[in-house]
């Protein structure tokens, strides 16, 4: 079991090595970011209203597609050389490689929304009424109910011709319902949240993080590995 | 292995094999391109379940019971499988820190004529450099079967001369080898077996040292 989570570290802090050794990844992920929440800004308009009103679902939005960009490139380093059979022959196990690669990807797109959340608030005048902590819970645990899958997900498209293009198309559809609730949280608290719906709201992404975790990583081996 | 078979949607890469490798001996595969050396030994790495047939090691078979025979096999193949944007000296403690090992990796990397230190992406690495790297990452795993594809490939002189020390010596501590190779050159001095492969199947079996 030592063993087990010493993988799950091992495979994790690979992971971030190689973000932090390759920080142009990370620059093209934080543009990205960037360029939607301006984006997005300029289409809605100018009335501030309008902006505080659509900040919660556009930081979501923002973080749903960079996501995308994110988990194609943690998967493609895998591939690029192979490396993720050397990595099953070692052996590392299949799961441990889940939870290793899926820690690394939650944590990189936490630090994507920690530096895109004050930015949104200066962009859209965006207020926050309510509990930053709360906050903060919603957006660790929305980014942690993308990650799970978008790691299943991207490893099997990594494999497929045209992936990129495919992974998008395969994990919206299954993150929307944790997505929503995410969404949802985040602009309740941000106006303040007088009916008390965030502690909800985060119930219903604790649950959503634990099918995905669990489930993602039983099914990580048949994408890998010959049944 | 016995009666070992693979296929690659209708095509058999590897058709009906019978082959015996003495434990702690060495073996080496020849055969033109696409004759089926590297399926066989991909197969024995267990990164291909057969089709057809077993392969057995020390009596286990080896893709029934791959979760307990992997930390003793290594695959040194065509492609590197490192990681391109860490430095060798990470490689090498990814792969540690995952099996577990403790091991001086600055002496590892010495010991294959690769800079010690450098902080240089794999990235940056020539061919050569990165099969020495591959080479230390076997030496890491002190297997007890090695498998090795093509293993002079990109290599100078000194290079291979490096191959053939680490698996001469890892043969004196009983090591069973495999070699696949369509130049035998000097793979030749390391195998008292020899197999010939045409179109998926062994067509002669030659004992002795070459």
């Amino acid at each position: 079991m030592i063993a087990f989570f010493q993988q799950i570290f091992g495979v994790a802090l690979k992971d971030l090595t190689i973000e932090v050794r390759a920080p142009v990844r990370a620059f093209s992920v934080l543009f990205f970011a960037l360029v939607i929440l301006v984006m997005v800004a300029f289409a809605a308009g100018s009335t501030t209203k309008i902006l505080q009103d659509i900040a919660g679902g556009t930081l979501w939005i923002a973080i749903l597609l960079t996501s995308t960009r994110a988990l194609d490139q943690s998967l493609s380093t895998e591939f690029e050389d192979h490396a993720l059979e050397e990595l099953l022959l070692w052996p590392v196990e299949p799961a441990a490689i889940f939870y290793g690669k899926a820690i690394a990807n939650a944590l990189v797109l936490w630090v994507v929304a920690a530096l895109l959340t004050p930015l949104l608030f200066v962009i859209y005048d965006a207020p926050l009424f309510g509990s930053f902590v709360e906050l903060v819970a919603l957006i660790a645990l929305g980014c942690a109910a993308i990650a799970a899958p978008g790691t299943l997900y991207a490893t099997l498209t990594a494999q497929a011709r045209g992936g990129a293009v495919l992974l998008p198309l395969l994990l919206f559809p299954l993150v929307v319902p944790a997505l929503v609730a995410a969404a949802r949280g985040t602009t309740v608290v941000m106006e303040g949240d007088p009916m008390r719906q965030a502690p909800a709201w985060l119930v219903v992404l604790v649950l959503f993080n634990l099918i995905h975790w669990a489930v993602a990583g039983v099914l990580f081996r048949y994408v890998i590995e010959e049944p | 292995m016995q009666d070992l078979a693979r296929r690659f949607g209708g095509r058999w890469a590897v058709a009906r094999v019978d082959l015996a490798v003495p434990r702690g001996g060495a073996c080496m595969v020849t055969g033109a391109n696409g004759s089926g050396k590297t399926t066989l030994l991909r197969c024995c790495a267990t990164a291909l379940k057969p089709h057809h047939g077993q392969i057995t090691f020390g009596g286990v078979d080896l893709w029934r019971r791959r979760a307990l025979v992997r930390p003793t096999i290594a695959l040194l193949s065509h492609a590197t499988r490192l990681y391109e944007d860490l430095s060798a000296q990470e490689n090498l403690a990814t792969w540690a820190r995952l099996g577990g090992v403790s091991a001086d990796l600055s002496d590892l990397l010495a010991r294959v004529g690769l800079p010690v230190g450098r902080q240089d992406p794999v990235r940056t690495f020539s061919a050569g450099m990165r099969r020495r790297l591959a080479l230390a990452r076997v030496l890491l795993k002190e297997p007890e079967l090695l498998l090795l594809d093509e293993p002079f490939t990109a290599l100078d002189p000194e290079g291979r001369a490096l191959v053939l020390q680490a698996v001469g010596a890892l043969r004196q501590r009983g090591t069973t080898v495999l070699v696949a190779t369509h130049v035998p050159g000097e793979a030749a001095a390391l195998c008292e077996q020899r197999v010939h492969m045409e179109a998926g199947r062994v067509v002669r079996i030659s004992e002795g040292s070459a």
